[in-house]
């Protein structure tokens, strides 16, 4: 079970960095909400992974540390705020800038520049 | 009954107010002056509240509030020694002047600003009071949703787009802040600040190593805030985005980050941690050096006074640094007054650049010749006070400041150091200043009539004037202050005080 756990969030916090990293805001905020499920699983394994234990003294034979899931609560409500203000933002920005790029206008493509500027120097 | 609650109302008064504000006698575009007289009434409220602590504090330091009275090491603590005393009442003074400077119309923009700055307040305060890093982590969304909102108020194009770049790089900030919280209580297993500075030392080889990493993700967190190199590029265009009385307000943001900086790397990883012991120190002295001198840079090249005023934060946040970096009670006591001084002049700066703007048409604060000013003498006057200030000469409270940091730095080696990166960084600003001071002020393209420009208006002027007092006071009352940060800097560096008075040492 550790090991499927640690590969899920691996997974999920490299592929949000690298949504993160794109140019448009889009697949940024993917990348953030990925990032923001992948910190959530961080956060509630950080009190150990246990099977059928219950948060509730007198429950159970064995325990589960009743932190991390009030931490966890914590941060899905927080970051639920903070993607749906993202969201909306990207959304003004598209209106504003006239364009999804997280810069606000597309950025200047090296290699366009660099054959034209060889086609030009080759007449 | 009042005074044993002291250390929640800092944070309870702008959290209901600033929900009282939201309700119908407050609410709608028609009753603006009732939210004005309100959002008044809050920031006095506030600036005495602080007042009261501060006092309440230098008689007893260190006062400790369980939240529902539930003890350390459970319970959510908040905890006011001197440092987060004069912190709060730094951000109350702060809230008082750009409230009454945005009664000139900021106000009227959008409905929402007066609720917005007391929610910024409300997490500021927050973070400066919290004794538990998760509490810290959700009063820190609480500052950034607020500055979020605040930051495209009264929208437009480039505020969009600032607030792009701010916003996403904030969200990855706190998914870094909730990595690092995990791992720290993975490895330790508490979150409160004195539990974990009494539980470091008796870790393991492989919890120790886990502290570790959960102390370098929390510089990173940190150094985002505080705008730290090589995080820093996100400040200047944010700053210079936001209108004035907002970016008169984020000046205490970066410094947020400063003060966890300095609670977290001396409580937690400080004398006590064993191996961990000051391991960011060795970090934090090249990022300070370099700080410095990029924002020195930025500050020499930038053609506008708010760009300016934004890269001259980034020079203090590397003062502040140096500051921390040099971790002597006496250093951290120089850096605090240097804070208080820095966080009041750049507020000033970016209050001044938009009283400039307005009255320079389209030229707004770029340093190129155009119409005279049309309050020639009073923002002369204010400008030249400003600059004497952000630059550190005499007769000021910037001179102090800078002063105190030189004479702490102790060895040869700190000294060349210290000593170069601030006075260059001193000379750079003063050529800076002067040149943007004779272009705006001296250098006019003919008689064109100025009648037509908008006025400062009173309110402008009592904001400004109530922040331009603080610097020449703080000078003047410089001893009292030095004292004041002394007893601050002794506390913060007093962990095993801290653990004693938390009580969790006996819980081992």
């Amino acid at each position: 079970m550790e090991l499927l756990y640690v590969i899920c969030v691996g997974v999920l916090t490299f592929s949000g960095i690298f949504l993160c990293l794109r140019g448009r805001t889009f697949p940024v905020v993917v990348g953030l909400t990925m990032l923001g499920y992948a910190v959530n699983m961080f956060l509630f394994s950080s009190g150990r992974l246990h099977l059928e234990g219950a948060a509730i003294l007198g429950m159970a034979e064995s325990y589960a540390d009743p932190l991390p899931q009030a931490l966890v609560l914590t941060a899905i409500v927080i970051g639920f705020a903070m993607i749906a203000f993202v969201v909306i933002l990207s959304m003004r920005a598209r209106a504003d800038l006239g364009s999804d790029f997280v810069d606000g206008r597309e950025p200047p493509d090296t290699r366009k520049l660099v054959s034209r500027i060889n086609r030009e120097g080759q007449e | 009954m009042l005074m044993t609650h002291l250390p929640m109302l800092p944070i309870l008064i702008p959290m209901l107010g600033g929900l009282l504000m939201l309700l119908p006698p407050f609410a709608g575009v028609a009753r603006y002056q009732n939210r004005r007289y309100f959002a008044f009434v809050l920031v006095a409220l506030q600036l005495m509240c602080g007042m009261v602590m501060l006092d309440a504090v230098i008689v007893d330091p260190n006062l400790m509030y369980a939240v529902g009275n539930w003890q350390p090491p459970f319970g959510i603590i908040l905890y006011v020694d001197p440092l987060a005393a004069l912190m709060v009442c730094l951000t109350s003074f702060l809230g008082f002047a750009v409230v009454l400077y945005s009664f000139a119309g900021e106000d009227r923009a959008g409905r929402y600003y007066h609720p917005l700055i007391q929610f910024q307040i409300l997490g500021i305060n927050g973070a400066f009071l919290t004794n538990d890093l998760f509490n810290l982590f959700v009063f820190f969304e609480v500052l950034l949703i607020a500055s979020y909102s605040l930051l495209i108020h009264a929208g437009a194009k480039q505020k969009t787009e600032a607030a792009v770049h701010y916003v996403i790089l904030n969200l990855i900030g706190s998914s870094i802040f909730l990595f690092a919280l995990g791992t720290m209580y993975g490895a330790v297993g508490s979150l409160n600040v004195a539990d974990i500075a009494q539980k470091i030392s008796s870790l393991s080889e492989s919890q120790l190593l886990l502290t570790n990493i959960s102390g370098a993700l929390l510089l990173v967190v940190f150094g985002l805030k505080s705008a730290m190199l090589p995080l820093h590029f996100w400040l200047p265009k944010t700053y210079a985005a936001a209108s004035a009385p907002i970016a008169a307000l984020f000046a205490i943001m970066t410094k947020v980050g400063i003060y966890c900086i300095f609670r977290v790397y001396t409580t937690v990883y400080g004398d006590f941690a064993g191996g961990l012991s000051h391991f960011v120190t060795p970090i934090i002295w090249p990022l300070a050096i370099a700080s410095i001198v990029v924002g020195s840079v930025g500050v020499i090249v930038n053609p506008t006074l708010r760009g300016l005023a934004g890269n001259l934060v980034i020079v203090s946040v590397g003062t502040l640094l140096l500051g921390f970096a040099l971790r002597t009670p006496e250093a951290s006591a120089a850096a605090f007054f240097y804070m208080i001084h820095s966080t009041i002049a750049s507020a000033i700066l970016f209050l001044l650049a938009e009283m400039i703007g307005q009255q320079r048409g389209k030229a707004q604060d770029r340093f190129v010749i155009s119409r005279k000013l049309k309050n020639q003498r009073f923002l002369g006057f204010c400008f030249f006070i400003a600059a004497m200030m952000a630059a550190g000469l005499p007769p000021f409270s910037g001179f102090l400041g800078k002063l105190v940091i030189l004479q702490s730095a102790v060895t040869l080696d700190e000294k060349i150091w210290v000593y170069s990166a601030l006075l260059i960084s001193s000379l750079i600003t003063i050529i800076a200043f002067s040149r943007a001071g004779t272009t705006i002020f001296w250098r006019h393209a003919g008689n064109k009539d100025v009648s037509d420009s908008p006025d400062v208006t009173l309110w402008q002027k009592m904001g400004l004037l109530v922040l331009l007092v603080a610097g020449p006071a703080l000078a003047l009352g410089g001893q009292y202050m030095l004292a004041l940060t002394n007893i601050a800097a002794l506390e913060l560096h007093n962990v095993s005080g801290l653990i004693e008075l938390m009580g969790v040492g006996g819980l081992k």
